[in-house]
């Protein structure tokens, strides 16, 4: 160890010597200062918040949090906009798919490839002397037609559109089936109408009776029809596409 | 070597109270501290070097203090706080190396 070195520690041991001047409380005071502001400012750094940072770099984050919320509330927008667009053409083809059904549904109803149920009358003509005839039949499903009957059964055929009557041994023959007495009509349709029409004078029953024949007329509020017509394809007549086709049931 | 005591004191006081900085002091602390600490290793190297004065310790401390926060403060004022912060940090670490290649040399010969 050097003379230099020597004096150095001589003097640093010096003063460190505890001495009681005003010059030494100072200096303690001020690295009793100096000491606690350590310990704070490595507290305050470690749970650094967004106030201790500056205010250029504030306004670095609130710009980029602007920006952020511009981008985010652009996005919200947009997928706004494609939800609306998804919602509504949802319920479109709902709305649709239900009117496709209805129509569906009544034509099927018409066709007679469904069973249907609902009020209506059940027609049955006793016939001991085979006095009536295919024509009367006809007559009667006429009648029944205009006064609005929806779904028309004779004894076990369903009858529609091209459904024919001619007269038969032990019967009558409908659409091919011979049909033996008691002839048994039901009709799904407005209750009161349909037996009104039946009804009426020189009407179907009055008719039915004046060949000695015994027709008996029964009103039920759920009447089901359930003989099915099997639908042939149409061999010459196409459909003609209609651009602006009723949404409606026909 | 109550100076020394004194800075311990205050470590610990400091880790017990945890008082949180108020918000117009938080940018000039640091800054303060760093300068504190260049004249604490300054008055060092006076000592080793036998012209050490109580007086002008203790208002060299105060002075790099406050200059230090001032040029801090007046950096923020005109919009280059954070450069001139790094600025004052790097020349007081400069001063604090050179002073503890100093002290260094005093005490190691070396």
């Amino acid at each position: 160890m050097s003379a230099g070195s020597r004096t150095a520690w001589h003097r640093l041991l010096l003063a460190g010597k505890p001495r009681l001047t005003k010059a030494n409380v100072l200096a303690t005071a001020l690295a009793l200062l100096l000491g606690f502001a350590i310990a704070v400012q490595v507290r305050q750094n470690s749970l650094q918040g967004l106030d201790a940072l500056r205010e250029d770099e504030l306004a670095r984050i609130l710009d980029t949090l602007d920006k952020d919320g511009q981008r985010l509330a652009d996005e919200a927008r947009r997928l706004q906009t494609s939800k609306d667009l998804l919602t509504s053409s949802s319920t479109r083809t709902e709305e649709a798919t239900r009117a496709a059904q209805q129509r569906l549904d009544a034509l099927a109803v018409l066709t007679g490839t469904v069973a249907a149920r609902g009020p209506g009358i059940t027609l049955r003509i006793a016939d001991p002397e085979r006095k009536v005839t295919a024509a009367a039949l006809l007559d009667a499903v006429q009648e029944l037609r205009d006064a609005g009957a929806e779904a028309i059964q004779l004894g076990e055929v369903r009858v529609v559109a091209d459904t024919w009557f001619a007269d038969a041994d032990g019967g009558v023959s409908v659409s091919g089936t011979v049909t033996p007495p008691p002839y048994v009509i039901k009709a799904i349709g407005d209750q009161h109408t349909l037996s009104t029409a039946m009804g009426i004078p020189e009407g179907v029953l009055s008719r039915i009776r004046s060949v000695g024949a015994n027709a008996d007329l029964t009103e039920e509020s759920n009447l089901v029809v359930d003989a099915l017509h099997r639908l042939s394809p149409a061999q010459y007549a196409q459909p003609v596409p209609n651009a602006s086709t009723s949404q409606g049931a026909p | 070597m109550i100076p020394a005591l004194g800075l311990g004191i205050g470590v610990i006081l400091g880790l017990i109270l945890q008082p949180t900085v108020p918000g117009w002091l938080q940018p000039y602390l640091p800054i303060a501290v760093i300068a504190a600490l260049d004249a604490v290793f300054g008055a060092i190297r006076a000592i080793l070097d036998g012209i050490f004065d109580d007086k002008v310790f203790v208002v060299s401390f105060l002075s790099n203090v406050v200059v230090a926060a001032f040029i801090v403060f007046l950096g923020d004022k005109l919009g280059v706080g954070n450069q001139l912060a790094i600025g004052v940090v790097v020349v007081l670490g400069v001063r604090i190396f050179s002073n503890v290649a100093s002290i260094r040399r005093h005490l190691f010969d070396a």
